[in-house]
């Protein structure tokens, strides 16, 4: 997947959640919505990413909800 | 000249709102409501009294003076359809006296009509002609050898309709039906006496006056002066099938009159909702296309896309996809393949599409072009209210008092509700419209918004922000509402964030260009202004922030209790016919039938269960996805039913790229469309005048689409993915669409009630239909919203990243015009091309100035993306800085300028903002309006 793509629409998705006042659940709603919304492959991608570089392009807040999603492998690509 | 099985009652129905009246006529009684006139209780008692000014579909007028009665202990002989009942009256509709007064009328009318009825397209279906024989008139005794309109020309200039006003009898239906039912006012009574001509404008042709050829005025004249052309072509129906129009979300029910396997005309079911009898250009004469020879009706193959087409057998065809297919999830991956369903197909054939996929493709790469139009609709009213549908009927604007109108251009894009809610203003409704572009209803013949707000492009939420500011701060909250409502919680953060002086009209008057006291006297009238209505387009949703304006709208709607009755709500007007519809049945890569997600384990098990496989829990890829996964390698083979992504779609070269990397892309079309030149499949597809199924219009009103022509391909879409999937070893077991609605309706508690029985007992049906609503729901989120409480969100105003600077300092915008349709592979293959036979660039007279542009001179637009190059066309109707253009032909490819950049939710294309410039260039070389053109070929060299 478009690596650049991707950290954009993550931030997109943080800029939304990132204004509301409590920041720990914004983490969360960031994480909920690319669980939601994002296909797998688009996960392992973003998850890669930061452990890869430690996702610099990130905003903090989707550095968060990234690094929540990766508390396990992602599902893999189906066969 | 109304539909041939149609019963004219003379004047409208009237609401029951106390005691019917009861009365006799001609000695039968009967009981009707109160204000319903003579003629109508006649033609209920089954007495027909002659008439000829007065139709159902109009007020009465009284001019024709054939209607006359008698009635008991009354002088005179007064006109049935002006006079209304009164309780006890003893109506006589035949004397001596009446027959008299009635033959000396047709008599004069008769003296000034050709008689020619034996060669008339007419004949057999003439009022004139019936009237005649029931007044039993067999000559004129005043000759013909007077001064009479009988030499005067016709006006052939409309390409669907003729004008010949040798049979005109002035009484003055086709202009009203144009002032009363279109709210066009094009037509006039032109001179006094016997000078009197029906004159279209300025009394020059149809052509040249402000008509838009909705065919109100064809439809209501009683003598055949104004006639399609294709009845006089083809001669008179034989018969009619009710059926719903393929074109935009509104919907409208018609009946196609056939004679044999020929469709003679389409006339709107004046029974039918939503539309009640009233059409548009499109709906009405622009179905040309479903013969045009452009259609592709053998399957076709190709082993790469360099390769020319080589027909086959639909055997052969369907085998070389499905084992296309099976090759590349052997070779790479389950999740290498998906398909693309379409809402101009059915709700039977895109359930279908979505189960092949998830069901046999064993994935849920499935989307549907609702993700470039309406996907932030969906993700927008789930969250706030708790389901992705507008609220409202469109009748509920007739309750109106206040409409506000953003990013939509209903008498353009929407047209039959667009005169629906024109008759509403007419009647006293205040306007508010929101549009970077001056629409037509900002000030059109006896309407004028109050309020024109025209923002910049890509400022809508900064707008709606500043509009809440001013319902916050200045006491305009229905406290009670959202009390009882809504969640407290989530209500108190928005009404703090709204509250800030940054959200205020003058502090956003810089973001927006509207000026603050506009804003705030707009958001009072809103609030303050009894029934509020939004009414909303793809001004609103194809933003990077699409989602969050709709959750804006949302909130404004909660805040000032606007929703869960008559006359208010936050109502999407759809683009395509069915739009609703499509992503309704699980047209989207996470959401199973009814918009339930697919990670649900006990839903899953439901449909499991039915379908008899074991289902992904994942999301899919929605279709901008699959493109980025086409280039890196892991998406290869795709099914499209009936969409056009290589033209529709954004950035046309990183579409075009992606088809290119794939191995297996199968279109299923009508025509060779743009995406078929990277395709290895076309199968051919069906028209809507082919198929049986059903449409769910933007009301959430599922209507039935009934076959009318057998499918020229041999197969209706619905059978062609049956076939694919039994190729891919999966069969699906249906004899009708019905089988597959009546599955539906076992899956998704919001369809339970609805079957084809219901559908023909009731006509059509508003979803949600089950046991606490077998009737379906007009009005949603009565009492209490689906969700429980609404959810107020907080709607941070974000700059989209398209920003104007030294290199791209206009802001371009696009949309529809009225004679075209989306991509136009239907309009542009119909005489509607001679209203609109190419896309042009408006731009207002200081940009043009300033570049050396004169109207109509080629210019090139260039983006960051690409360049196109179309004529100008100068004008105000766009701010300074603005420029504004259709995406109708491919010749244009106008998404060979639109970016990447999407909605943060859905990933819904900007298309509504690209930074560009725009310079003249000399007079390039213009291709045929209609021909398949090169706009993806441009985009594909590139």
């Amino acid at each position: 997947m478009n690596r650049e793509h991707l950290i954009k629409m993550a931030n997109q998705i943080g800029a939304f959640f990132g204004a509301y006042p409590d920041q720990e659940d914004a983490v969360n709603q960031v994480a909920n919505h690319l669980k939601s919304y994002w296909e797998p492959r688009m996960r392992r991608e973003i998850i890669a990413y930061v452990q890869q570089t430690g996702g610099p392009a990130l905003t903090d807040l989707v550095r968060k909800a990234v690094r929540s999603l990766d508390h396990g492998p992602e599902p893999k690509a189906p066969a | 000249m109304l539909a041939i099985s149609d019963k004219d009652f003379g004047t409208p129905a009237r609401l029951a709102t106390g005691p019917l009246v009861e009365l006799e006529i001609d000695g039968r009684p009967i009981s009707v409501p109160a204000g319903t006139s003579l003629l109508r209780a006649a033609a209920l008692a089954g007495v027909t009294v002659p008439k000829l000014c007065a139709t159902d579909s109009l007020e009465p007028f009284g001019s024709c003076r054939l209607c006359l009665v008698e009635i008991e202990g009354r002088k005179g002989y007064p006109a049935s359809c002006t006079t209304t009942v009164e309780p006890g009256m003893k109506v006589h509709t035949q004397s001596g006296k009446l027959s008299g007064l009635r033959r000396n009328v047709m008599e004069l009318y008769i003296s000034d009509h050709p008689l020619e009825c034996l060669t008339c397209p007419a004949n057999g279906n003439c009022e004139i002609q019936d009237v005649a024989a029931m007044v039993g008139v067999e000559d004129t005794r005043y000759g013909f050898a007077g001064k009479n309109h009988l030499a005067l020309p016709k006006d052939e200039s409309n390409p669907y309709f003729t004008f010949d006003p040798s049979k005109c009898i002035v009484c003055s239906r086709c202009v009203r039906a144009c002032d009363d039912t279109q709210g066009t006012f094009a037509l006039t009574i032109d001179g006094r006496g016997f000078a009197s001509v029906i004159s279209p404008g300025q009394n020059g042709p149809f052509m040249e006056s402000e008509c838009v050829s909705c065919g109100a005025c064809v439809q209501a004249c009683p003598t055949n002066a104004l006639t399609e052309k294709s009845l006089i072509e083809l001669g008179q129906p034989e018969r009619d099938v009710v059926t719903t129009c393929g074109y935009c979300g509104v919907g409208c029910s018609f009946k196609a009159e056939m004679k044999g396997s020929q469709v003679v005309r389409m006339v709107p079911n004046k029974d039918g909702m939503p539309n009640l009898g009233h059409s548009c250009v499109k709906g009405r004469f622009a179905w040309g296309y479903a013969t045009h020879p452009d259609r592709i009706l053998k399957p076709m193959i190709r082993a790469t896309i360099e390769q020319p087409w080589r027909e086959v057998s639909w055997e052969e065809a369907i085998d070389y996809a499905a084992q296309g297919f099976r090759r590349i999830q052997q070779q790479y991956g389950r999740g290498a393949v998906g398909g693309i369903t379409s809402s101009r197909c059915t709700n039977e054939e895109t359930y279908l599409v979505q189960k092949l996929v998830r069901a046999v493709f064993h994935n849920n790469n499935v989307d549907t072009c609702a993700r470039v139009c309406h996907s932030p609709t969906g993700y927008g009213l789930k969250t706030a209210f708790g389901t992705s549908a507008g609220t409202q009927d469109f009748a509920s604007v007739a309750k109106a008092d206040v409409i506000m109108v953003i990013g939509a251009n209903p008498t353009d894009a929407h047209p039959v509700f667009g005169s629906i809610m024109k008759r509403r203003l007419r009647a006293g409704a205040r306007l508010i419209v929101a549009d970077p572009r001056r629409i037509d209803l900002v000030k059109s013949p006896h309407i004028k918004a109050d309020y024109h707000l025209q923002l910049k492009p890509g400022t809508n939420v900064a707008l709606i922000n500043a509009m809440a500011h001013v319902v916050v701060t200045e006491g305009l909250v229905n406290e009670e509402f959202v009390r009882n409502r809504c969640e407290a919680a989530d209500f108190a953060l928005w009404r703090r964030f709204a509250a800030e002086q940054r959200n205020s009209p003058e502090a956003t008057e810089a973001i927006t260009g509207v000026p603050a006291a506009q804003v705030r006297a707009a958001a009072r009238l809103y609030a303050t202004g009894g029934n509020a209505t939004i009414y909303y387009g793809l001004g609103v949703t194809e933003h990077s922030q699409g989602s969050t304006m709709v959750l804006g709208m949302a909130n404004l709607a909660m805040a000032t209790g606007n929703v869960g009755r008559e006359g208010v709500g936050v109502n999407p007007l759809r683009g395509q016919n069915n739009v609703q519809g499509s992503c309704d049945v699980g047209s989207f890569p996470h959401e199973l039938t009814g918009y339930r997600h697919i990670s649900d384990p006990v839903l899953r098990v439901s449909f499991e269960e039915e379908w008899g496989v074991h289902l992904d829990p994942e999301p899919g890829l929605r279709i901008p996805n699959m493109f980025d996964a086409a280039l890196d390698g892991s998406f290869k083979g795709i099914y499209i039913q009936g969409e056009d992504i290589a033209q529709s779609d954004p950035d046309s070269h990183h579409v075009c790229a992606a088809l290119k990397a794939m191995e297996m892309v199968v279109v299923q079309d009508l025509f060779l469309n743009e995406t078929a030149k990277y395709a290895h499949v076309f199968l051919p597809g069906s028209t809507f005048l082919e198929k049986d199924g059903t449409f769910t219009n933007s009301e959430r009103r599922i209507s039935r689409v009934r076959k009318a022509v057998p499918p020229l391909a041999g197969y209706e879409d619905w059978q062609i993915t049956i076939m694919l999937a039994k190729a891919l070893g999966y069969p699906m077991e249906y004899s009708h669409p019905s089988e597959i609605m009546d599955e539906i309706a076992r899956l998704t508690p919001t369809f339970k009630g609805v079957s084809y029985e219901k559908l023909e007992r009731l006509g059509s049906v508003q979803w949600p239909c089950n046991d606490n609503a077998p009737a379906g729901t007009p009005v949603m989120h009565v009492g209490q919203f689906v969700r429980g409480k609404g959810k107020f969100t907080i709607t941070e105003f974000l700059p989209t990243d398209e920003r104007t600077g030294p290199r791209y300092p206009l802001l371009l915008t696009t949309g529809r015009i009225l004679s075209q349709y989306n991509v136009g592979t239907q309009t542009r293959r119909t005489a509607n091309v001679v209203w609109h036979n190419e896309d042009r660039l408006e731009i207002h007279p200081h940009d043009a100035e300033e570049r050396g542009i004169d109207d109509g001179a080629w210019v090139r637009v260039s983006s960051r993306v690409g360049s196109i190059s179309l004529r100008a066309l100068v004008t105000d109707r766009v701010a300074p800085g603005v420029v504004y253009t259709t995406f109708h032909y491919p010749e244009t490819g106008t998404n060979v300028v639109t970016t990447e950049n999407s909605d943060w939710a859905t990933n819904c294309p900007e298309y509504k903002v690209t930074a560009v410039q725009v310079m003249p260039v000399p007079a390039r070389r213009r291709q045929t309006p209609g021909h398949q053109g090169t706009g993806a070929e441009m985009a594909a060299a590139k």
